[in-house]
């Protein structure tokens, strides 16, 4: 849509859409706990005032600080990493038609049976988790910008050899605007898929973080804390992947 | 054989000998990986006493429950969804941001409503692969040709006929491709389930091998379970290019 | 812009054969037109009419027109594709709403071979919907494998052959179910210009053997001349009949016809009644166009 006033429409429409996802879902768990009762669930609205109590814990910003930290650090590696190597992989083309089946596989592996051999060369420490997120994210990265290389146009590389640019400014001015849209989605993914690791590995082995909050007052059947944990590790999921998302739409409109 | 495919061989074969080198010599201490060789035999020696049968039969049927669940549910609501347009565009937006949820923070509270039985482990394959069996059935149903809906209307082809005879067949790729989709995350959603927290399964079986100190269980069981989800994955590729090899452009 | 009529100016040398008009009516077009809104919501595009049109059992029309005038629009109506804004359509004497009548075939633009069937169950493929026997069936698709020259390709897939073929085989697939009429929208659009003549030759040959009534449409202005009994000229959208141009050839012709004096003529007798037409059309879409299709 070209004119101001019809994106303007869009958005809205789209802001009203997911406004009435949202309150259906809340509905629905409302519903739920009605069934399903105290001892499972907790309802909506006490698991809000669970959460605003929790903020005011110092104990449980520890653990959200735990699971931040090797979040941060997961997605910078697993991005810096990935997009290296899917460069690389990219220009150089036999090694990326060589890689791309065993990272397809490695990609639809359950990389979770793989934790415990991380376990034992890691340690029980942050960096565990960091490798756990790393592993998961990295390769989406990796897919993503290796097929954002292969789909540069030829055409564009010999424009830039007809208007003789220097190495530097074909990168900078036809090569980079290319390749950010997908290399993009695949960061996206990537994060996706990073806090996802990082939040099974502190489930299955940690002292700290939020997964490991999660098992824990599911042990001690604490229904609440669980509950207010997985919401707000929920809402900040799809705050960032909305978020993100958006931007995702914008570059590809550009580009 | 191709070139590419040659090299790829090698490197894999090549890797799997390293690791062995390694652990054999010592490089690699015994306590953190074994070598490739000892986990197959070990494997090998568990079927063959029948340990894992037990493993194997709760995870397979988990995984076999959940993937029929993803697909059916998936197939239909994606049906659904494709022919009520209000509907799609509250879907739409569910969708697009629905992998980037962890889904996997259900878990215990899925164990806290279900209890500790299988349940819950296939509700979470459920959760995983059902969203990209919808996508599926939705990218598949877009991309049917207008021309061949118009066939049908020009052959007085009934509703049903025309979803069966045309339709479907014409989305037949991309429901595919949720196929493997919804087979894998079924796979992992299943054995990651059982791995955290359960009763029984192979996954199970690798964290309670893990807690014991038994590496030559849990890397036998670990070998097992990639390469299972290598051959399976592996395997549905290669059936879809059979299948699909009369449809591609020469 | 002319009015819309049925005026048939015969326009060919020598005597015209006997006038189409003589033969029964096979399918009727009152009135016809066709709105949708605009993509932005303002107001209605007319795309289409008002026209009227009658077409004679078993002559060879061809329409043509400016890109945008509404040509597809005017078969699929009808085909009963499409309903009509306005006015009403009867095939065969009955009227046409809502649903493809029996006995209407019809080849589209694009390829609309389905291409998980080989080319033997493509063309079989109404012919099994409408519960044929089986040893019919066999018979008359191996006809018209045959008669479409599709003979050595009958078990392949389409995705293996040309799209010249393709096209053959989206006709043998209408003409086995042996349609009083049949409509072809553009059917060798994508097509060589070698290509197209020696088509043309094969749907005069298919047009001799089944007597069907046939209606092509076509932005070619040579191979509506010469294929043709009658031409019908349509005007920039939205579309109406400028003329309707006889051309008198025989019915035992095919493409060498545009050897003859009276073809140079009258294609560019058709020409000149268009060139307007295009002229107008262009200019429209300079602006940007009138707003997005339905």
């Amino acid at each position: 849509m070209s004119t101001a006033v019809a994106g303007e429409r869009q958005w809205l429409r789209r802001a009203l859409d997911a406004a009435m996802m949202l309150v259906l879902l809340v509905i629905a768990w409302q519903a739920l706990y009605a069934a399903v009762g105290e001892v499972a669930i907790t309802s909506p609205l006490g698991t809000v005032v669970k959460l605003a109590a929790l903020l005011h814990s110092p104990a449980f910003w520890r653990n959200v600080s735990a699971s931040a930290t090797a979040l941060a650090v997961s997605v910078v590696i697993a991005s810096a990493a990935g997009v290296a190597a899917g460069l690389a992989l990219g220009f150089h083309r036999f090694s990326g038609i060589v890689a791309e089946p065993i990272l397809t596989a490695l990609y639809t592996l359950p990389k979770v049976t793989l934790y415990p051999l991380v376990l034992l060369i890691f340690g029980l420490g942050i960096s565990a988790k960091i490798a756990f997120g790393v592993m998961h994210g990295v390769i989406p990265v990796i897919l993503f910008t290796m097929s954002a290389v292969r789909n540069i146009e030829p055409v564009h590389l010999k424009t830039a050899r007809v208007l003789k640019l220097t190495a530097v400014q074909t990168a900078a001015t036809i090569l980079a605007p290319a390749v950010v849209p997908e290399i993009f989605t695949g960061l996206r993914v990537g994060f996706a898929l990073t806090l996802l690791g990082v939040i099974i590995g502190e489930m299955f082995a940690s002292q700290r973080g939020l997964g490991f909050l999660i098992i824990n007052s599911m042990n001690t059947h604490d229904v609440p804390t669980m509950m207010a944990v997985i919401m707000l590790l929920i809402v900040f999921a799809v705050i960032v992947s909305s978020t993100l998302l958006a931007l995702d739409r914008r570059l590809h409109r550009l580009g | 054989m191709s070139r590419a495919s040659f090299v790829r061989l090698a490197v894999v074969a090549g890797f799997l000998l390293l690791l062995e080198l390694l652990t054999r010599t010592g490089a690699i201490d015994n306590l953190v990986l074994i070598p490739p060789s000892e986990m197959v035999t070990q494997l090998w020696s568990m079927f063959r006493s029948g340990a894992l049968d037990a493993a194997m039969a709760e995870s397979f049927s988990n995984i076999a429950l959940a993937f029929l669940l993803s697909v059916t549910f998936g197939f239909t609501a994606g049906l659904v969804i494709h022919a009520l347009p209000r509907l799609r565009r509250l879907a739409d937006p569910l969708l697009a941001s629905y992998y980037a949820v962890p889904f996997f923070v259900f878990y215990p509270l899925l164990i806290a409503i279900f209890g500790l039985n299988r349940w819950p482990l296939v509700a979470i394959g459920f959760a995983f692969g059902a969203a990209a069996m919808v996508i599926a059935t939705l990218n598949g149903l877009d991309r049917v040709p207008r021309v061949l809906r118009k066939v049908a209307r020009v052959h007085r082809l009934g509703r049903g006929e025309e979803i069966f005879l045309i339709i479907l067949p014409a989305a037949s790729p991309h429901l595919f491709t949720g196929l493997k989709l919804a087979l894998a995350y079924s796979f992992i959603g299943v054995l990651a389930g059982e791995f955290i927290l359960s009763g029984g399964g192979l996954g199970y079986s690798i964290a309670y091998a893990y807690d014991a100190f038994d590496n030559q269980t849990m890397y036998a069981l670990m070998f097992f379970v990639l390469a299972l989800a290598v051959l399976l994955n592996a395997g549905l590729h290669l059936w879809e290019q059979r299948l699909l090899r009369r449809r591609r452009r020469a | 812009m002319a009015a819309s009529a049925e005026e048939e100016k015969p326009k060919a040398e020598g005597g015209a054969r006997a006038r189409p008009g003589s033969a029964a009516l096979h399918a009727q077009l009152k009135g016809i037109a066709k709105s949708y809104p605009a993509a932005e919501g303002h107001g209605l595009v007319h795309a289409l009419g008002p026209l009227d049109l009658d077409l004679y059992a078993g002559e060879f029309m061809a329409v043509v027109g400016p890109s945008g005038c509404g040509k597809t629009t005017l078969l699929e109506t009808i085909a009963g594709l499409t309903a009509p804004s306005a006015g009403t359509v009867a095939f065969e004497g009955r009227e046409v709403k809502g649903r493809v009548p029996e006995g209407v075939g019809v080849v589209f633009q694009e390829d609309a071979c389905l291409p998980w069937l080989s080319v033997w169950d493509n063309i079989a493929f109404g012919l099994r919907r409408a519960g044929a026997a089986a040893e019919d069936i066999r018979a008359r698709v191996d006809y018209a494998v045959s008669f479409m020259g599709l003979g050595s390709f009958a078990g392949t897939y389409p995705a293996q052959l040309s799209g010249g073929m393709r096209q053959r085989v989206c006709i043998a697939r209408t003409l086995v179910l042996e349609p009083r009429l049949i409509l072809l929208d553009e059917p060798f659009g994508a097509l060589d210009q070698q290509t197209r003549l020696l088509m043309g030759d094969e749907l005069l040959r298919l047009w001799r053997e089944t007597k069907a009534t046939i209606l092509l449409i076509t932005h070619a202005i040579d191979e509506a001349v010469m294929l043709a009994d009658r031409v019908g000229v349509m005007s920039a959208r939205p579309g109406r009949f400028i003329e309707l141009v006889e051309t008198g050839w025989p019915q035992a012709r095919d493409s060498r016809i545009v050897e003859e004096e009276a073809f140079g003529r009258l294609a560019a007798h058709v020409w000149s009644k268009l060139r307007g037409e295009s002229m107008k059309a262009l200019g429209r879409e300079d602006d940007g166009g009138a707003g997005g299709r339905p």
